[in-house]
């Protein structure tokens, strides 16, 4: 018993070690690597910006969408009877720039983007494609992990900016349908008691969790092992250790925001 | 020719490997000679694969030291390990393209990687490599729309697209039928005789190792068993190389020990 747990926080520890030790070799490739004549390419980046972010639009819409309609109804249900309905709509902004927006966003990516990621890499390595870039003098965190961190880096903030007004949209819909409201004071009460800091302290979350989703994908995509079983294993690791983590830093920045007063 | 008169590439000195609590490589010693085809034999499980791991420093030993160039490549750093690995090209076993990129982007691939040239020109080499091993016109393919023979005939295009000095090959001819191995054995021997390639190859194919090899070494359970020319090799007493040779399943390469004495425990 005790020699078991002791061996989950050995395993912990060293997989910790590995992302972090991951963190700082990506970082040393995208700040110091292009001083050494070894400058990230571009094709790459904005390919896997358009793998990650552009196809992952439509989706992010329909989950911020129909978030936003269900919170309208929700918070119109309680507020009712306190007759105080018109507040709907600042507090779908607010709990969606806020909070909502950017940790659905990520939980979507990482269960789009982060699964794929760790199945290509994981496939490389098992068929020998990351030995053979190694062998090459290729060094795989610049080639595979780069691209697809500064792609998630600035595609995940931007998704969540696509999520923030498709919520207002959801929201807006049923302010103005079901709940009768007028559109003019729909939009001016949606945007009065929003104010800028609840946007950028949703975005700090968005770039975070884009860190989170990256490292943790290519972390254990290249640290596959064992044929196709092991990608299998690999992808479903990836996924559940992001969603933990994404709501475990979002459980944690809420507190820095809110005790800090930002 | 005598052997002491020439220059030594690679030279490997004790080294051990130990992976878990096996000795996967014991106190393994021989030298590779410059422009010599090196052929490691032996079963599967013997550390063939291994060896060739540790030479291009995917793996470090736990003892002992391997020397490219007269440089010890375990106890450089990185960054000196990646400048000699310029001068090294490999054909892996299931020749590991990068599926994401076409025939003409993987052969393409060393050559942006590591030299400046003009995309052009680069597109003109990789024609050339690929016309050398007779895969012209197959440039935009992708891996998965090829046969085997023809992705290992892509791996070795690539193997070569630096020049190299030294090409590393893990089990060339392995699953491939007799005429395309017959094929990638005279493309070993071509670019070793034409190119001065030196070539080290790891195979348990007989009929390749005595049509290629000008050095062979016999490998078992991690520990040299014989070093020489193939004639010595093919007149050796050696039983292990004899009963290799042959492919007799009775000899002292025993496989059946373990299942025995399951057999004798269920006596018991």
């Amino acid at each position: 018993m005790i020699e078991s747990v002791g061996r989950f926080i050995i395993a912990t520890l060293e997989a910790v070690g590995g992302v972090l030790g991951l963190f700082v070799d990506t970082l040393y490739w995208i700040f110091v690597g292009p001083f050494r004549n070894k400058p990230p390419r571009l094709r790459p980046i904005f390919y896997q910006m358009v793998f990650a972010g552009v196809r992952s639009v439509l989706i992010v819409f329909f989950v911020a969408i129909f978030t936003g309609m269900v919170l309208a109804m929700q918070t119109a249900y309680q507020l009712e009877k306190m007759g105080a309905v018109i507040y709907v709509a600042s507090l779908v902004a607010v709990s969606l720039c806020r909070e909502l927006s950017p940790v659905l966003t990520a939980l979507v990516v990482a269960g789009r983007v982060g699964s794929a990621i760790s199945a290509e890499l994981g496939s490389m390595k098992v068929t020998e494609q990351i030995e053979a870039l190694e062998t090459m003098a290729i060094n795989p965190v610049r080639f595979l992990v780069v691209p697809r961190f500064i792609a998630l880096f600035f595609m995940l903030p931007a998704l969540t900016i696509v999520g923030d007004i498709s919520g207002m949209l959801g929201g807006f819909f049923i302010g103005t349908t079901s709940l009768h409201l007028s559109p003019d004071l729909y939009i001016h009460t949606n945007f009065k008691y929003l104010a800028l800091k609840d946007i950028y302290t949703g975005l700090t979350k968005a770039f975070v969790f884009a860190v989170i989703i990256a490292l943790i994908a290519c972390f254990e995509g290249l640290n596959t092992k064992g044929g196709a079983e092991g990608v299998g294993r690999a992808t479903t690791r990836s996924v559940v250790i992001s969603f933990v983590l994404i709501i475990l830093a979002d459980c944690l920045l809420t507190a820095i925001f809110y005790f800090s007063n930002v | 020719m005598d052997n002491s008169q020439r220059e030594v590439i690679i030279s490997l000195k004790n080294v051990t490997k130990v992976l878990g609590s096996v000795r996967v490589i014991d106190n393994v010693s021989f030298d590779i000679y410059k422009g010599d085809i090196f052929v490691i034999m032996g079963c599967s499980g013997s550390g063939k694969s291994t060896l060739l791991r540790l030479m291009t420093g995917i793996l470090k030993p736990d003892e002992g030291n391997i020397f490219i160039h007269g440089r010890d490549i375990t106890k450089i750093s990185g960054k000196e390990l990646d400048e000699i690995r310029r001068n090294f090209g490999m054909l892996f076993q299931y020749s590991a393209l990068l599926d994401s990129l076409d025939v003409e982007e993987n052969v393409a691939l060393p050559l942006r990687e590591h030299t400046k040239l003009d995309d052009h020109i680069i597109k003109i080499i990789v024609k050339l490599k690929l016309s050398l091993v007779g895969l012209k016109g197959f440039e935009s393919y992708y891996p998965s729309e090829i046969s085997g023979g023809m992705k290992k005939r892509v791996g070795l295009a690539r193997a070569i697209a630096l020049d190299p000095e030294i090409v590393f090959y893990d089990e060339p001819t392995s699953g491939l039928d007799p005429v395309v191995a017959g094929i990638i054995d005279k493309l070993i021997m071509d670019l070793s005789r034409k190119l001065l390639i030196t070539s080290v190859v790891v195979t348990h194919d007989m009929q390749s190792v005595f049509r290629i090899a000008d050095r062979v070494v016999m490998i078992h359970k991690g520990e040299v068993i014989q070093v020489g020319a193939p004639e010595e090799i093919r007149n050796s007493s050696n039983p292990y190389i004899q009963q290799f040779i042959n492919g007799r399943p009775e000899g002292p390469i025993d496989f059946f020990k373990e299942d025995t004495s399951i057999l004798e425990d269920l006596l018991k």
